[in-house]
């Protein structure tokens, strides 16, 4: 197996050796690869078991009497074993049993499924009962943005490599779907986070979108679908109609054609070569404007200047020409947009957000390929999150070893770079959450009292 | 539970009316004596009807038609407009009732009685959800706009259609939904509803609606889809509860009377009942090796041959195939022969005559319940579970596709054919597969088969046809009464000696747990 270099006794011994050789002013380094016994510490010193609790507990675990006290207890988690062992429909009741049981199985990674409506690791006894009584009741919408989907309009990298040239298309997917969650959807309590190697998951927890059907997820999911055609297929935009539906109009003028125009061109080199702008001439159903285009790119391929940047150019001619009256044909007018809803419009993984039951990695893990945190992104900044500078497994130990005994009243991450991560977290995230929550749980006790009061004054 | 029973006149009633607790109107379709307005019902409640153990079937088989037909539409891919006609179509046909006044409470029964019957497993619940779903959809269409206001009120939807305030700040994005969707600025609705985004699932999906802050604005013509979604969950949440009481009760207090009814027409067949050939004699021993090439079906060629070859077949084989063969019109004495001609040179004369000549013989007999002995349907077919050495079953559904492929060449299905073929069953549409096949070997449209034996006679009438139309077309028209129609009576599921049976209980009239107030005589109802 790939993750065998586990070794116990080097570890222990590692973090003594550390301060010795920090006395000595020494090379603080820890070898990079990713290692269970490294895990074992980020669990016991870093990891926020207390915030995955409180969100996970959304506010039941207060002292209302309107409190589902069992409501943390219905949830799955699964674990990822060392050796690629996985354990499903682990739930837990309390804080310190979940914290203990992450202490203890040290998974490699974690993930969250759904509440379902019994404790899920009692679920046989419940089979027997015949009604069909084990069934999801809830869970956060969840969408999966992955970089290699985007691979046949990336030229930079390619499948789970990603770099600073490609990683933007993330960026423009978090906008365009986190807007039109908060602002279509209504949708106020969304947490998006780093998959630890090449895309981002989104968390809606609302508890409108908690409480949705599966249809409402699908319906969601298909009203953020534009592509047609399946994986044997070239993906395609196809948009009809005599104008954008006011989400894609708004996407496209707020965030695709700005990104497309000055910076994807650019970066990616979509026009530069023959073999490149063919892509794009594909996409236009017209033999007249294909030639003409052609023929002006192969010629004027060593004279232009060197100055302006021979994509921009190409581009802008491509949509002169098309935008002309010359070639005023129905099926023309949308190509421009095609192309740029082509290149830059997110691509979702459908499956995941469709059901109930999917899972998805629980943030602040660590993503066992790259050693990298599964940190949370800021949606309103999140052009300046870099990918390659998330905290690795590896530099937040060495951090940790390098602050040495000193004790921080907030944890040991408050002296990390994990730092701005769970503060992140907490402050952008978890405590507007869990106020709605406790003002959900009030209301509905109250809606509840009123109602049995009137029923006795009946 | 309290505020129901004041408005109920008899005394018997009001056990009855103890399962309609939970809802505050007591009849579902609207009293609107004045206004005769053709409305849906939503049925909300079960009736207080009293019904005639007739109707109570008849009136289901009915329906059961018109959903059966919307089922068959469906999975022919049928666009909406055909639906709309369709449905428009199966109704009418299906569901009228001498007696105007009765054809609301013969909708209504109708509706409950098949609640019941698909309420007993999760296939079966999905099924009629979603065809009573589209039966609605397309109803609700099809009324006037008064109609469906009235529709909409008697759903309680808690919206109101928004202001002109309102309506002028967001006009320009609803004309802008419009023209995306390919309407003109001039035709867009004037009237639009402001409502959860989940209650219109499928608007949001097809980006049909503007959305803000969690809100669809739906316009009047979209107002269907938010009507048929709350009538689907509505509905599935009655079959749920519907379940529960057939499980806890009705199943064992009526199963001298409706429960054998309900349990047979959710499997029941409704096309022509082939257990009686129009002609004993129609085939003979010494044609059946042609006609079984041109005109049996697959699952029939196929336990044919291999009766052929094996001398042999297991007891779901020698049914499926000797209760086909009674259909399609060899009498006895040639069923006995074929089957011993073959069966003896494996097992021995003696043997056959022991213990195979008693079955064929049975089969052609009277005695017993005769729906064992009446030609399999595809349904029953299909939903057979053929185990290790069997032969009977469907082919398209029980083969696997390399066999199936190998099988339908055999048959002298061209590739091009077969490739549709092979995608319906990859669909599992083996109805439609077989369809295909039919229209493939024969060169002529199908209407799609529905059983073995309507396979062999549509078949024998196309090749009967063109041999007289080679020779004199003036016999053309008498060929084509032929045609057995689809609907000649409810034979097939409900058996003469039942009903005797369950008119020898005592009571006529029981109640259901409040599902319906059932009159054997219907003595009751006239005497009112
Ligand atoms: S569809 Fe019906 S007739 Fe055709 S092979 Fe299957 S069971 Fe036989
Ligand atoms: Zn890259």
């Amino acid at each position: 197996m790939a993750r065998e270099e586990v070794n116990n006794e080097i570890d222990e011994m590692l973090i003594d050796g550390y301060e010795v050789q920090q006395g000595q002013g020494g090379d603080t380094t820890l070898p990079d690869e990713f290692n269970a016994n490294y895990l074992k510490l980020y669990y016991g010193k870093l990891f926020p078991h207390a915030d995955l609790y409180k969100w996970m507990s959304y506010g039941n675990d207060g002292k209302h009497p309107a409190c589902d006290p069992s409501y943390l207890g219905r949830r799955e988690f699964s674990y990822t074993l060392d050796n690629d062992i996985y354990v499903r429909f682990q739930s837990f009741n309390s804080a310190a049993e979940l914290e203990n049981s992450i202490k203890d199985k040290c998974p490699f990674k974690i993930d969250i499924g759904p509440v379902y409506s019994v404790d899920p690791s009692k679920r046989h006894a419940y089979a027997q009962s015949g009604d069909n009584v084990f069934t999801p009741v809830e869970r956060e919408l969840i969408f999966d943005i992955d970089i290699s989907d985007y691979d046949d309009v990336r030229y930079c990298c390619s499948g789970a490599d990603v770099c600073l040239n490609c990683w933007p298309l993330m960026t423009v997917a978090i906008k365009v779907i986190d807007t039109a969650l908060r602002v279509d959807f209504g949708f106020k309590h969304i947490l998006w986070a780093f998959s630890g190697r090449r895309g981002v998951h989104c968390w809606v927890c609302d508890a409108k979108a908690r409480k949705l059907s599966n249809e409402g997820r699908a319906a969601i999911a298909e009203y953020f679908r534009v592509y047609k055609g399946n994986e044997n297929s070239y993906k395609k935009v196809s948009l009809t109609g005599h104008a954008l539906h006011p989400f894609l109009a708004r996407s496209y003028t707020d965030v695709l054609k700005e990104f497309f125009e000055t910076k994807l061109l650019s970066s990616q080199n979509l026009l530069s070569s023959e073999e490149r702008f063919e892509k794009i001439l594909e996409m236009i159903p017209d033999q007249s404007v294909t030639s003409e285009l052609r023929g002006k790119w192969q010629e004027s391929r060593r004279s232009s200047s060197v100055k302006e940047d021979i994509n921009v150019v190409r581009w802008e001619q491509l949509k002169q020409l098309l935008q002309s009256g010359k070639y005023k044909a129905q099926r023309l007018h949308r190509c421009v947009e095609e192309i740029v809803f082509s290149f830059t419009y997110p691509r979702l993984d459908m499956e995941v957000s469709k059901h109930m039951n999917h899972l998805l990695k629980a943030p602040f893990c660590v993503h066992p390929k790259t050693g990298r945190v599964c940190v949370p992104i800021d949606p309103n900044h999140c052009e300046e999150f870099d990918p390659t500078t998330v905290p690795t497994l590896s530099q937040l130990l060495e951090e940790l070893n390098r602050e040495g005994l000193t004790t921080d009243v907030e944890g040991e991450w408050n002296k990390t770079s994990l730092r701005s991560a769970i503060r992140l977290f907490r402050f952008l995230f978890l405590q507007p959450l869990l106020e709605a929550c406790k003002k959900e749980i009030e209301s509905s006790y109250n809606a509840k009292l009123k109602q049995s009061k009137d029923l006795l004054s009946w | 539970m309290n505020n129901d029973c004041s408005d109920l006149g008899s005394q018997e009633k009001k056990a009855k009316m103890q399962v309609v607790r939970s809802h505050t109107h007591r009849a579902s379709y609207p009293s609107n004596d004045a206004v005769s307005v053709p409305t849906i019902p939503l049925y909300r409640s079960a009736p207080s009807l009293e019904v005639k153990l007739e109707e109570f079937e008849s009136f289901a088989i009915d329906r059961l038609r018109v959903l059966k037909g919307i089922s068959d539409g469906l999975s022919r891919g049928k666009k909406p407009e055909e639906m709309a006609t369709l449905v428009k179509d199966l109704w009418k046909a299906n569901m009228r009732h001498q007696h105007a006044s009765e054809v609301l409470n013969k909708d209504i029964i109708s509706h409950f009685v098949l609640r019941l019957v698909y309420c007993r497993t999760e296939e079966l619940r999905k099924w009629f959800l979603s065809m009573e779903s589209a039966l609605f959809r397309y109803r609700f269409r099809d009324q006037s706009a008064e109609a469906q206001r009235a529709v909409m009120e008697e759903f309680d939807l808690p919206y109101k259609a928004i202001s002109n305030v309102e309506y002028e700040g967001v006009k320009d994005k609803l004309v802008q939904v419009a023209r995306s969707l390919g309407q003109n600025s001039s035709t867009v609705d004037a009237i639009y509803y402001k409502v959860p985004f989940e209650e219109v699932p499928e608007l949001v999906a097809g980006r049909k609606v503007f959305l803000n802050q969690g809100f669809a604005y739906v316009a009047m013509s979209q107002v269907v889809s938010l009507v048929a979604t709350l009538f689907r969950s509505q509905l599935s949440k009655a079959l749920i509860l519907t379940n529960r009481k057939w499980i806890s009760s009705i199943r064992e207090n009526e199963k001298h009377r409706l429960t054998p009814i309900v349990e047979a027409m959710s499997s029941s067949y409704l096309g022509p009942d082939y257990s009686q050939p129009r002609e004993y004699g129609e085939i003979t021993l010494k044609d059946i090796d042609q006609v079984a090439k041109s005109s049996f079906p697959l699952c029939m060629r196929h336990l044919f041959d291999k009766l052929r070859e094996d001398h042999h077949l297991k007891h779901g084989g020698r049914m499926q195939l000797g209760l086909f063969l009674k259909g399609v019109g060899l009498n006895l004495d040639d069923a006995l022969a074929f089957w011993r001609a073959e069966f003896s040179k494996k097992v021995g004369l003696e043997k056959f005559e022991k213990e195979y000549a008693y079955n064929v013989r049975h089969n052609y007999g009277k005695e017993g319940k005769r729906t064992d002995y009446t030609p399999y349907s595809c349904q029953k077919i299909i939903s057979a579970t053929p185990g290790a050495g069997d032969q009977h079953g469907c082919p398209y559904r029980h083969f696997s596709e390399e066999n199936l492929r190998a099988a339908l060449s055999t048959m002298g299905v061209n590739s091009r054919a077969m490739e549709d073929v092979i995608n319906k069953v990859r669909n599992r549409h083996y109805q439609l597969a077989c369809t295909l096949t039919f229209e493939a070997l024969h060169g002529m449209p199908s209407s799609g088969i529905n059983h073995p034996n309507q396979y062999f006679s549509d078949s024998q009438k196309i090749f009967q046809q063109k041999v007289s139309s080679r020779l004199q077309l003036i016999f053309k028209p008498i060929l084509v009464n032929c045609t057995s129609s689809p609907r000649t009576s409810n034979k097939g599921y409900g058996c003469g000696e039942a009903n005797e049976q369950r008119r020898c209980l005592k009571g006529g009239e029981t109640s259901m747990e409040g599902f319906f107030s059932l009159s054997s005589f219907g003595y009751r109802k006239e005497l009112i």
